[in-house]
């Protein structure tokens, strides 16, 4: 069998756009986990930033208003999260369900209108001369914004988070939030910023798929990815640069799947579809098992914060 | 203007029971204003989807048969989230209980005894439990994350019954449709009356009872709560976190796979693709609605199934989207969480700087 260099291509180019909308998600959640803050409504501020980005690209015609739509939904539905964790301490675990819930439900009811209507696709920025390169060219200098602003994101938030002061003060609020506020720092007002953006990051990752992925609106689209997405956080041992290896080894599991499947290897379609969900409980368990120093969790994670007065 | 929280002196009693009636009343406001977002009538839509399930006999049994699994799995999930551990694949379980027990019927349909439906619960609780026991292990031997672990295994459980309905298990005299072979009247929950009511109902409820017994009165519900509150103090006692962890999973996992055998062998009577809206879900809200007490659990079961066949109702009647069901499940489990901060603290608004900013 030989796979010739288009083909190949191809595969590439779809690891691409598999990777992007988790590497997103994740890298927003990143942030918001490492202010101590669990958010597990990710799946569904992930869903609502599809259905919203989707709706907007559609109406306007425009899928860069889509994309800030998305983002803003995702942030939007941070938000009754942020009041319920931050100002009213409640569990984080259940009030993340319970965002996810209200999501998937919230998603469903506004996007009734728009099932089975053509998308707006965002386009391919084309750069003269590099994206014509032979091979190289469409992979590299031939995507869309989204991907590269992922890209981009993920060397800012390693910047923010490990060379600026910001950053410091970010991390120091999801390593110790006694000792945070004692400093004089709103751990409030941090985690607050934190889970907002961890939202918007969420929001985008779902845009990605109405509008880039697959371009339509169908009921549950994001399929579990926001759930897959806070497992690579885990597997990224709270680490940018590791979430992005990450990201890109799950997107190529998932795209070889579907490409065996399709050299019509005798492999039920279910078994193909169940493989990112036993390979996230598979990468879990891998990298529970060796966990080595520093890779721990920040200390506070999933810890609700009262100031004492 | 923000909001302070200051602290209980202990937690009110009062408001431990007002809180999920305050809880439900506000979601019934959101959910007018919801309504009126949609340019339905508000009060007419809240008359239907809250009152009418109530009102006649016919939506009273299928309101009971509605919330059998939701008792069942919620009253598990509600030991394991008061032991701390958090079961979110009870979904899963609930699939892979109806796989098992639909063995019985499926794979040995002509065994007609008084045992075969005995054997088919038996094997749905067992199915659930084999399911949970993957996360708990991996969580015990690993330190895998549950929640993720337990969610992952919701989609592949879906996914392998998707895979035998429409493979090996599909109806060889079904027109190709991805369904069993139906279930047998030997094969199926004694039905009372007329309807749909049967014998899951009881089950369920006697379930409920024995766990509240349990979770009062014995050794066992005390391990159980030391361990959520306070697992350093449970572990000077003698009591084994990695045991919970199995205790919790094996008991969430076996109601929620019995919920599934029941399932399959009363209402949908056979095994397609999907045999549950998502009641592995929703008993999550259905726990916390029931302040994760058993006695709660059932009460709040009802509610939820209430909003199923509110929602099939407001459909019907007034054209609203079936989805407004599970937005306005969504907004209670929110209102829930929101109420129960008032047990422990009492919010005050205050004007003018934080504290940090007045030192």
């Amino acid at each position: 069998m030989t796979i010739d260099a288009s083909a190949l291509q191809a595969v590439l180019l779809t690891i691409v756009t598999a990777s992007t909308p988790l590497l997103l998600a994740a890298l927003g959640e990143l942030v918001t986990e490492r202010a101590g803050v669990l958010n597990l409504g990710v799946e569904g501020m992930m869903v609502m930033g599809a259905v919203a980005g989707f709706a907007v690209a559609l109406t306007t015609g425009n899928p860069y208003l889509g994309v800030v739509a998305a983002a803003l939904a995702g942030a939007a539905l941070a938000a009754p999260f942020g009041f319920l964790t931050l100002n009213l301490v409640a569990n984080q675990v259940a009030t993340g369900l319970a965002l996810t819930l209200l999501g998937l439900g919230l998603s469903g009811l506004i996007g009734e209108a728009f099932v089975g209507q053509p998308g707006v696709r965002l386009a391919k920025l084309h750069i003269p001369g590099l994206s014509d390169l032979p091979f190289v060219g469409p992979l590299l200098f031939g995507q869309d914004l989204l991907v590269y602003l992922s890209i981009a994101l993920a060397v800012a938030v390693w910047r923010f988070l490990f060379a600026s002061r910001a950053g410091l003060v970010l991390r120091a609020v999801g390593d110790n939030h006694a000792s945070a506020h004692a400093l004089g720092y709103s751990v409030v007002r941090v985690r607050w910023a934190a889970v907002l953006f961890g939202g918007a990051l969420a929001g985008l990752g779902g845009g990605y798929l109405s509008l880039a992925y697959t371009p339509q609106w169908i009921e549950n689209m994001t399929a579990g990815r926001g759930w897959i997405a806070l497992a690579l956080v885990v597997f990224s041992s709270w680490r940018p640069g590791r979430l992005v290896i990450g990201a890109y080894l799950f997107g190529a599991v998932t795209i070889l799947g579907f490409f065996v499947q399709g050299l019509g290897v005798g492999v039920p379609a279910q078994l193909l579809s169940a493989l990112p969900y036993l390979v996230t409980v598979v990468a879990l368990v891998a990298i529970s098992r060796r966990r080595g120093r520093g890779d721990a969790a920040p200390a506070c994670l999933g810890k609700s914060f009262v100031p004492d007065r | 203007m923000r909001i302070e929280l200051e602290k209980r002196a202990e937690r009110s009693k009062t408001l431990a029971w007002a809180s999920p009636v305050i809880a439900v009343l506000a979601t019934m406001v959101t959910g007018g204003l919801i309504f009126a977002a949609l340019g339905k009538p508000p009060l007419a839509a809240l008359w239907v989807f809250f009152v009418e399930p109530f009102a006649s006999l016919w939506s009273l049994e299928e309101l009971v048969v509605k919330a059998t699994p939701l008792i069942l799995i919620g009253v598990g999930l509600s030991v394991a989230y008061r032991a701390n551990v958090w079961n979110i694949g009870a979904e899963g379980q609930l699939t892979a209980g109806a796989l098992l027990g639909s063995t019985v019927p499926i794979l040995f349909n002509a065994w007609n005894t008084p045992a075969t439906l005995l054997a088919m619960l038996v094997l749905g609780a067992i199915g659930g439990m084999l399911w949970a026991l993957i996360p708990a292990v991996l969580k015990i031997k690993a330190g895998a994350n549950e929640i993720l672990v337990s969610l992952m295994l919701v989609y592949v459980a879906q996914l392998l019954l998707d895979w035998l309905v429409r493979g090996p298990w599909r109806d060889p005299h079904g027109y190709n449709f991805p369904k069993s072979v139906a279930f047998e009247n030997w094969q199926t929950m004694p039905t009372i009356g007329e309807g749909r009511l049967n014998l899951g109902i009881f089950i369920a409820v006697l379930i409920a009872v024995v766990l509240a017994v349990v979770m009062r009165r014995t050794i066992k519900g005390y391990e159980v709560r030391v361990m959520g509150e306070a697992p350093r103090a449970g572990r000077f006692a003698g009591f084994s976190a990695d045991r919970m962890v199995l205790f919790s999973f094996l008991l969430s996992g076996g109601l929620a796979g019995l919920a599934g055998v029941i399932e399959v062998a009363s209402t949908v009577g056979q095994l397609q693709p999907n045999i549950s809206p998502g009641y592995g879900f929703t008993a999550i809200i259905v726990a916390f609605l029931g302040r994760l007490d058993p006695v709660g659990v059932v009460i709040a079961a009802l509610m939820l199934a209430a909003s199923y066949l509110g929602g099939e109702a407001a459909q019907i009647a007034l054209g609203i989207s079936d989805k407004a069901a599970r937005v306005f499940q969504g907004v209670l489990l929110f209102w829930v969480l929101a109420c129960d901060t008032l047990i422990l603290y009492r919010p005050r608004l205050v004007r003018g700087p934080t504290a940090e900013a007045a030192r």
